[in-house]
């Protein structure tokens, strides 16, 4: 790993990332509370107003998966009863569990105190703190966020979720910190998510320049990993983006093309837009087959899953509540397939993508259910052709290297061919 | 003469075709790949290229109008002409004969390793009768209108030794699996070496055997001295990362299929090829660009292995398989999510008493089903429909694919080459002509 290029904006991620997970390792012994609660719908503001740290069993799956860890975990939870078939980020946070709890970066992770599980557009997630609750025995704050089947927020929604957070949330929050509720405290945070919120849609946003000097995708998913995880809210986030967003403008200027870990990606020769989420057992030679042949993700509907903000919406430090409640109703997994589709076929003409690409995942039904649909009215609605790959999450058992290469290359090809053509 | 060469390197077989400058077939090769893709590419290459010298030969002259360029043309080149294919049957011969004395000095090596010290000398004089015997049986092999099981070298030896050293074995003395060992590790040393030269060698032994008249020497003369030029070559196919060339010159199978069937068939729309692990699902445009595509992703059961699976489950052939599915007259429905798993299953239907026929049409039917469910995920079944790849020649396979085609789809064209073996080679020839004019022009 020691070839990788490294910029002073991963660097940055990677010291937050493992102080947080230093922080986490020694929550217990210094009497800091903890609260488990997944990526999208997220509270994070509103949970470290009361103090209270937060852990995202999804990013630790997903680091896990990244250092190669999650195979002897999901092998862990299915010894213990788990399904080939569940969802492999529940079975390497289970697994992870069972052989001691020890984090992706090698430091014990904290029994939860609470679980607030703030998001439930993705069953699987209530069952996965069914599972969690039954270890350890700690309180559950549940929100339910009702998913936005016209395609747009209604306001009963809004006012459904702002009301679980005075009575359900917020005194669960306030009983397991032993603090008040402080709204002016919240809405400072507020006000620094808002910020950074900005520069990471610049950031995103910057792909729509030729060539796009950011990967949408491989890239894209460091860079919403502090906002995504437990720094939105937070100085360290608004620091980092604007740090990253500096990079992203030399970028631009020197007319640069994205960062690979194989260093400078020589020329863009492909535009990709790509829905649904990256394998991270395999993640560098999954990203090696995209950027050796010259491929560039522009967009991606992934890095969304925390947040949609390309479409306006912010944090916003007047309405605190309302913003939290809009947040987790807007997530990309909670909208609609119609209003997926919509989205995607901006990102194909805003972007001037090339070609659209879907990363199915056998283990998600909340991202897999329709996709091919999608992928046929996109192509019927642009003109502009898709292709679909299958593989996983975290299981390294369902990343098949050779086969989908072949399909990536095939796809890519076939763009040259059309553009011989035309 | 400048040609272009299209090599498709499959999991089963490696495949060459040879397009001259007006884009016509005059010459292929196939060979089983092996597991090693450098000599499986640079046998049959050569091979192609004996082809190509032979369809010189077939016309008296340079064969820039050898072949019309339709389906029905791209015949080998072997079906041309009388003189020239007594000739080319004495050349097959010499080229067996060959390969014969090879395998008798890798058996004779093999025979010398310590496990066989006590008994050496006899394993060497039965090694030489087998052979001696092997090598009588090869004029009746390629004597004129002789039937051949099978081109390949390995399958003709094989049988004839199997034969043979069944025949001849001891179990008192020198075993049958004794006689295997010697040939299963002589045939790879064999398989794996490769015949340079070869043209010339074999071609002046068959001038001389075959008792050829000068007029026939004259053109042989003449078109050994003409230069083949390979303008161009493109690689695609399972092994097409191990092609020694660049990568400007390798396509995907994908697009090489989809070109090839639009080259045999200038109306497909629709192509599904089933090769041994892969099935494809392709659909191209007027100009056999691909527009879209399907492959089976985690799982190969649906592909030609299930069926050689089945085959060896069933002690049967892999060609027996199609004929006696054929036969029946019950409808039986067969999981097709796993290979393996239907193997316990077609074990179980044994059991039960059910009849080797139905399982068989059930079989035949569930590798189908998978391949219309890529199919519908491409984009559905357009007309025409050309079907591709080694499953194409089951005529099982093929009968249950016109019905569900016919269900789901209504009437289609269903357009099958007896060469659709070769589609990826064509078509990867097509690309490497393609790219050549375009760099003309």
């Amino acid at each position: 790993m020691s070839d990788v290029q490294k910029e002073a904006s991963m660097l940055l991620q990677k010291r937050l990332l493992s102080d947080h997970f230093d922080v986490l390792s020694h929550a217990t012994e210094e009497g800091r509370k903890v609260v488990y609660t997944f990526v999208p719908g997220n509270l994070n503001e509103l949970v470290r107003s009361f103090d209270l740290l937060p852990l995202l069993p999804e990013i630790n799956a997903l680091q896990s998966g990244m250092r190669k860890l999650s195979g002897n975990y999901i092998t862990e939870a299915e010894k213990h009863g788990h399904s080939e078939d569940v969802c492999t980020y529940v079975k390497c946070d289970i697994g992870q569990l069972l052989k001691g709890n020890i984090g992706p970066t090698g430091k014990p992770l904290p029994k939860p105190d609470l679980l607030l599980l703030s998001y439930t557009g993705c069953f699987t997630f209530l069952k996965w703190f069914e599972l969690l609750r039954e270890q350890y025995d700690c309180p559950v704050a549940m929100l339910h966020v009702p998913y936005q089947s016209n395609g747009a927020l209604d306001e009963h929604q809004r006012q459904y979720v702002i009301d679980q957070l005075h009575s359900e949330v917020i005194p669960k929050l306030e009983q397991v910190s032993g603090k008040k509720y402080d709204e002016d405290r919240l809405r400072e945070m507020l006000r620094l998510s808002a910020i950074a919120e900005d520069d990471l849609v610049w950031v995103l946003e910057s792909a729509k320049h030729t060539p796009s000097p950011i990967d949408a995708y491989f890239g894209g998913v460091y860079y919403v990993g502090p906002i995504f995880s437990a720094f939105r809210g937070t100085q360290s986030a608004v620091d980092y983006y604007a740090l990253l967003r500096r990079e992203i403008e030399e970028r631009i200027a020197a007319g640069l093309g994205p960062v690979t870990p194989d260093g400078q990606l020589k020329e863009e020769r492909y535009r990709l837009v790509v829905e649904g989420p990256p394998n991270w057992t395999s993640f560098r030679d999954f990203w090696r087959m995209f950027y050796d042949e010259g491929a560039v993700v522009v967009a991606s509907t992934y890095t969304k899953v925390g947040g949609l903000y390309d479409t306006g919406f912010r944090h916003d430090p007047a309405h605190p509540l309302e913003s939290l409640a809009d947040y987790c109703l807007g997530c990309y997994t909670n909208l609609s397939l119609p209003a997926r589709v919509d989205l995607l076929e901006r990102y194909v003409r805003e972007y001037n993508a090339d070609g659209l690409l879907i990363n199915s995942v056998k283990s998600c039904n909340s991202f897999s259910v329709g996709q091919l649909l999608m992928l046929r009215e996109i192509e019927k609605r642009t003109g502009v052709p898709g292709a679909f790959i299958e593989s996983d999450l975290v299981d390294p058992r369902y990343f098949s290297a050779a086969n989908i290469k072949n399909r990536i290359e095939s796809f890519l090809q076939m763009l040259d061919q059309r553009r011989a053509i035309a | 003469m400048r040609v272009f060469a299209g090599i498709d390197l499959g999991s089963t077989t490696t495949k060459a075709v040879i397009l001259d400058e007006e884009g016509h077939v005059v010459g292929r090769g196939i060979t089983n790949s092996r597991s090693n893709y450098d000599v499986a590419c640079a046998v049959v290459r050569d091979e192609a290229f004996v082809r190509v010298r032979f369809s010189m030969i077939s016309e008296g002259r340079t064969p820039s109008s050898a072949l019309p360029r339709d389906s029905a043309a791209f015949a080998a080149p072997a079906d041309e002409g009388v003189r020239h294919s007594d000739l080319e049957t004495h050349f097959r011969l010499h080229q067996y004969l060959f390969n014969l004395d090879r395998l008798r000095a890798s058996m004779h090596a093999a025979s010398e390793t310590s496990r066989h010290r006590a008994y050496v000398r006899d394993l060497g004089a039965l090694l030489d009768h087998i052979t001696d015997r092997m090598r009588e049986r090869a004029y009746e092999h390629f004597a004129p209108n002789a039937n051949r099981k099978s081109d390949f070298f390995r399958d003709l030896a094989a049988s004839d030794y199997m034969h043979l050293a069944s025949e001849l074995a001891d179990p008192k003395a020198i075993s049958f699996e004794t006689l295997c060992a010697m040939f299963d590790a002589a045939i790879l040393v064999v398989e794996n070496s490769i015949d340079a030269q070869s043209f010339e060698r074999h071609m002046s032994a068959a001038l001389a055997s075959s008792n050829a008249p000068q007029s026939l020497r004259d053109v042989v003369e003449r078109v050994c001295a003409i230069e083949i030029e390979e303008a161009g070559t493109v690689g695609t196919g399972y092994g097409r990362q191990r092609l020694p060339f660049p990568k400007e010159q390798i396509r995907s199978e994908i697009l090489c299929h989809g070109l090839g069937a639009h080259a045999m068939f200038p109306r497909t729309r629709t192509v599904l090829d089933i090769g041994g692990q892969d099935t494809k699902a392709i659909q191209v445009d007027a100009n056999g660009i691909v527009t879209s595509f399907q492959m089976n992703d985690r799982c190969a059961a649906g592909c030609g292995r299930y069926l050689g699976y089945i085959a060896d489950e069933m002690n049967l052939a892999l060609h027996e398989l199609g004929p006696l599915a054929q036969q029946s007259r019950n409808h039986v429905k067969i999981n097709s999510t796993c290979t393996v798993f239907a193997g316990a299953e077609l074990r179980d239907r044994l059991a039960l008493g059910q009849k080797r026929e139905d399982i068989l049409a059930g079989l035949h039917r569930a590798i189908i089903l998978r391949a219309m469910s890529l199919l519908a995920r491409s984009g559905g079944v357009e007309d025409e429909f050309t079907f591709t790849g080694g499953v194409a020649r089951n005529a099982a396979a093929v009968a249950a694919l016109r019905d569900l085609v016919r269900e789901n789809y209504g009437e289609r064209t269903l357009n099958i080459s007896a060469d659709s073996i070769y589609t990826g080679a064509l078509g990867a020839a097509l690309f490497a002509r393609r790219a050549e004019s375009r760099i003309a022009a």
